[in-house]
C-alpha cells in the first residue's frame, strides 16, 4: 500500500538522487560487516592461540615475538596430559555426571511440566508460584546448608550431591517444558482419553514424543551446565581420582604453571565433548536462550 | 475389589498430577525451600561442622558491618565488578545484535563464533587468558607493544587483576546477550522502520524511537539477568588470581567460599550468603519500581 503511494514520488527525483538514497542501507551493512568481523575474530582468536600453543614443543612456546603457526606440529603435549594427571578419569566423571545429570533433569522436569500445563488439581497455581519463586534464590544462599545436608547424609566425596537433585526437578527446566506443553492442543488428550488412555499414558505416548525440541534444548543446557560446573565438583569431592575436568583444571593449573603447552592442550580437551554438542545442537542453544529472552 | 479402588485411584487426574510431582516438590523443599530456612538460622550460629552449633545473635552481621574488612573489600569488589561488566556487556551485545539484524550474510558463522565463549567452561577461558595475560610471552602485551604501551603484568598488579577479568567476563557473555536481543529486535515490525523512514526520522531517530520503546523489555530483562550473574562472579577470580593479589579481586562468592569451605566458618558463610541475597534482591527490586519509567509494553 505504502509503496504504491511512494512510487509516483521517487519517480520524479533524478537518478543520483535515487542511488544517493540507496546509500545509506549499503554503508550500513559494510560497517555492521567490519564490526561483526573484529567481534568474532577477538572471539575466536584466543581459542585459535590455545589450539596454536598446544600443538608446540615447550621451546617454541615461550618466544618473542609470538609465532602463529607451530612448525613442526608437536602432538607431545596431548599425551603428557594423560601421563602426569589421570586425565582420562577427570573426562569418564565428568561424562558420568553430565549424562545421568541431564537424564535425571529431562525425566523429572517434563513430569513436573506435564501435571503442570495439563492436570488439573488442588493448589497448582501455588505450588507453580512456588517453583518459579525459587529461580529467584540464588546458589551461594543454599550452598552452606544444602552442604551441612549432605555432610549429614554421608554423601561427601560421592557424585550424589551432584546427581541426586538433578533427579529432583528444577525451576529453570519445568518452567521451559511447561511453557512447550501449553502449546500442545488438548484435543490430543481428549482423543487419547477416548482411546482408554490414562493420564500417564497421556504423558508418556503424546507429550514426551511431541517435546522432542524442548528437551533437546533442556538437555544440551544441562549437559553444558553440569560438564562446566567448577564449584559443585570443588565443594563435594575430595579424592582426587574422583575429580571432574573442571578441577582437574584448575588444578593443573597450580602444580604445571607454565608449562603452557599441556595446559592449553588440557584445555582444549576439556572443551572439545561440549563445543562437539554446540556445533551439532546450536539451533537448540539459540532457541533456549532466544526463549528464556521473551519469557516475560 | 480393593486393588481395583486404588488403581482408579492412582489413575485419577489430581493423584497423577502429585505422583508426577513428586520429585519436584520434594527437590524444592530438601534443596530450596529448606535449605534458606536452614542458612538463616545457620547464619546467627558459629559453627565448624566438627562440635555443636554455638547460637550467637547478630554477632556474624555485626563482624561483617563492622570488624571483617575483607567482607567490605569484596562487597567493594563485586559492586566494582557489575558497575562496570554490566553496562559494557550490554551496550557491545546490542550493538552486535543491531549489526546482526541488518540482513546480511554470514549471521550463521558470527553467530557461532559469538557463542563459542558462552558454551565453553569458565575454567578453560580463564586458562587461556592467564596466557594471553601472560608478561612476558603473552599474546596481549605483544600486541599492546606494537603501539608501544609497556608490558602490563596483568594479574599480578592489584590495579589491573579486577580489570583483566573484567574483559573476560565481558567476553564470554556477549554471545548470550547478543541471542536475546537479537531475538527482541527480530520482533520489532518492519513496517515501524519503514513508517518512521517515510516520515523522514535519521537512522538516530528511528534507533531512539523505534528501536528503543519496543526494545524496552528485552533491554530490561537482559540487565536484569546480568546484574544477578554478575553479582555472583566465581569461577574466573577462583582460577585466575585466587582473590589476589592483595585481595584485588576477592568477590563476595569468593569469600562465601574460602569462609565455608575452606576455613569451616558456616555460620559467618551463611551470613555473607543472605547479605548478597539481599543486595541481589533490592537491585531487582529497584529495577521493577524504575522499569515503570522506561519499559514500554504493548
Amino acid at each position: 500500500m505504502s509503496d504504491v503511494g511512494a512510487r509516483p514520488v521517487v519517480t520524479t527525483f533524478p537518478a543520483s538522487s535515487r542511488r544517493l538514497t540507496l546509500r545509506p542501507a549499503v554503508v550500513r551493512r559494510a560497517v555492521a560487516h567490519l564490526f561483526l568481523l573484529i567481534g568474532a575474530l577477538t572471539m575466536v582468536l584466543p581459542f585459535v592461540w590455545m589450539l596454536s600453543t598446544a600443538l608446540k614443543g615447550n621451546n617454541a612456546i615461550l618466544v618473542f615475538p609470538p609465532d602463529f603457526f607451530p612448525h613442526p606440529l608437536v602432538w607431545q603435549n596431548f599425551i603428557d596430559i594423560f601421563k602426569v594427571v589421570p586425565f582420562s578419569t577427570y573426562l569418564a566423571n565428568s561424562a558420568r555426571y553430565a549424562v545421568l545429570a541431564t537424564v535425571g533433569q529431562l525425566l523429572t522436569c517434563s513430569m513436573a511440566a506435564y501435571a503442570f500445563a495439563r492436570l488439573r488439581f488442588p493448589g497448582r497455581d501455588l505450588l507453580f508460584l512456588l517453583l518459579v519463586a525459587s529461580l529467584m534464590i540464588p546458589y551461594q544462599v543454599t550452598m552452606i546448608p544444602v552442604f551441612v545436608l549432605m555432610k549429614y547424609l554421608g554423601w561427601i566425596d560421592t557424585f550424589r550431591p551432584l546427581i541426586i537433585p538433578a533427579w529432583m526437578g528444577g525451576a529453570f527446566g519445568t518452567f521451559m517444558l511447561r511453557q512447550f506443553f501449553l502449546t500442545i492442543p488438548r484435543d490430543l488428550i481428549d482423543a487419547a482419553k477416548i482411546d482408554g488412555s490414562n493420564y500417564y499414558g497421556i504423558y508418556l505416548r503424546i507429550f514426551l514424543p511431541l517435546a522432542g525440541p524442548a528437551l533437546a534444548t533442556l538437555g544440551v543446557f544441562t549437559f553444558m551446565w553440569s560438564w562446566n560446573d567448577l564449584i559443585g565438583p570443588l565443594i563435594y569431592l575430595n579424592t582426587p581420582l574422583k575429580y571432574t575436568v573442571s578441577i582437574g583444571l584448575a588444578l593443573f593449573q597450580s602444580k604445571f604453571l607454565t608449562v603452557w603447552g599441556q595446559m592449553m592442550a588440557a584445555a582444549l580437551v576439556s572443551l572439545l565433548p561440549i563445543i562437539v554438542v554446540f556445533l551439532l545442537a546450536q539451533k537448540y542453544f539459540v532457541q533456549g536462550i532466544a526463549t528464556t529472552g521473551l519469557r516475560q | 475389589m480393593a486393588r481395583g479402588t486404588l488403581v482408579r485411584l492412582l489413575e485419577s487426574e489430581r493423584i497423577t498430577a502429585y505422583v508426577l510431582l513428586l520429585p519436584t516438590l520434594v527437590g524444592l523443599l530438601l534443596f530450596t525451600l529448606g535449605p534458606v530456612v536452614a542458612g538463616f538460622l545457620i547464619s546467627f550460629t558459629r559453627w565448624d561442622l566438627t562440635s555443636a552449633p554455638q547460637w550467637v545473635g547478630l554477632a556474624n552481621y555485626q563482624a561483617m558491618l563492622s570488624q571483617d574488612p575483607l567482607s567490605r573489600i569484596s562487597l567493594g569488589n563485586t559492586s566494582y565488578f557489575v558497575v562496570v561488566t554490566v553496562p559494557a556487556g550490554v551496550v557491545l551485545s546490542l550493538l552486535i545484535a543491531m549489526a546482526m539484524n541488518q540482513k546480511i550474510r554470514g549471521v550463521v558463522f558470527y553467530r557461532t563464533a559469538f557463542f563459542l565463549p558462552v558454551v565453553s567452561s569458565t575454567v578453560a577461558i580463564a586458562l587461556i587468558w592467564e596466557w594471553l595475560y601472560e608478561p612476558q610471552y603473552g599474546l596481549l602485551n605483544y600486541v599492546l607493544g606494537m603501539v608501544g604501551v609497556p608490558p602490563v603484568r596483568w594479574l599480578a598488579n592489584p590495579s589491573t587483576a579486577m580489570p583483566a577479568i573484567m574483559i573476560v567476563s565481558i567476553w564470554r557473555g556477549l554471545g548470550f546477550n547478543m541471542v536475546i536481543f537479537l531475538a527482541g529486535l527480530q520482533a520489532i515490525p518492519r513496517e515501524l522502520y519503514e513508517a518512521a523512514e517515510i516520515d523522514g526520522a535519521a537512522a538516530f531517530a528511528r534507533f531512539r524511537s523505534v528501536t528503543i520503546p519496543l526494545l524496552s523489555p528485552t533491554i530490561f530483562f537482559v540487565t536484569v539477568l546480568s546484574i544477578i550473574n554478575s553479582f555472583q562472579v566465581f569461577d574466573q577470580t577462583y582460577v585466575m588470581t585466587q582473590g589476589g593479589p592483595l585481595n584485588a579481586t576477592t568477590t563476595i562468592v569468593f569469600y562465601i567460599f574460602q569462609q565455608g569451605f575452606q576455613w569451616f566458618h558456616m555460620g559467618y558463610a551463611a551470613a555473607l550468603g543472605y547479605i548478597l541475597f539481599a543486595v541481589i534482591l533490592v537491585f531487582t527490586l529497584l529495577q521493577f519500581k524504575l522499569q515503570r519509567t522506561w519499559v514500554h509494553y504493548e
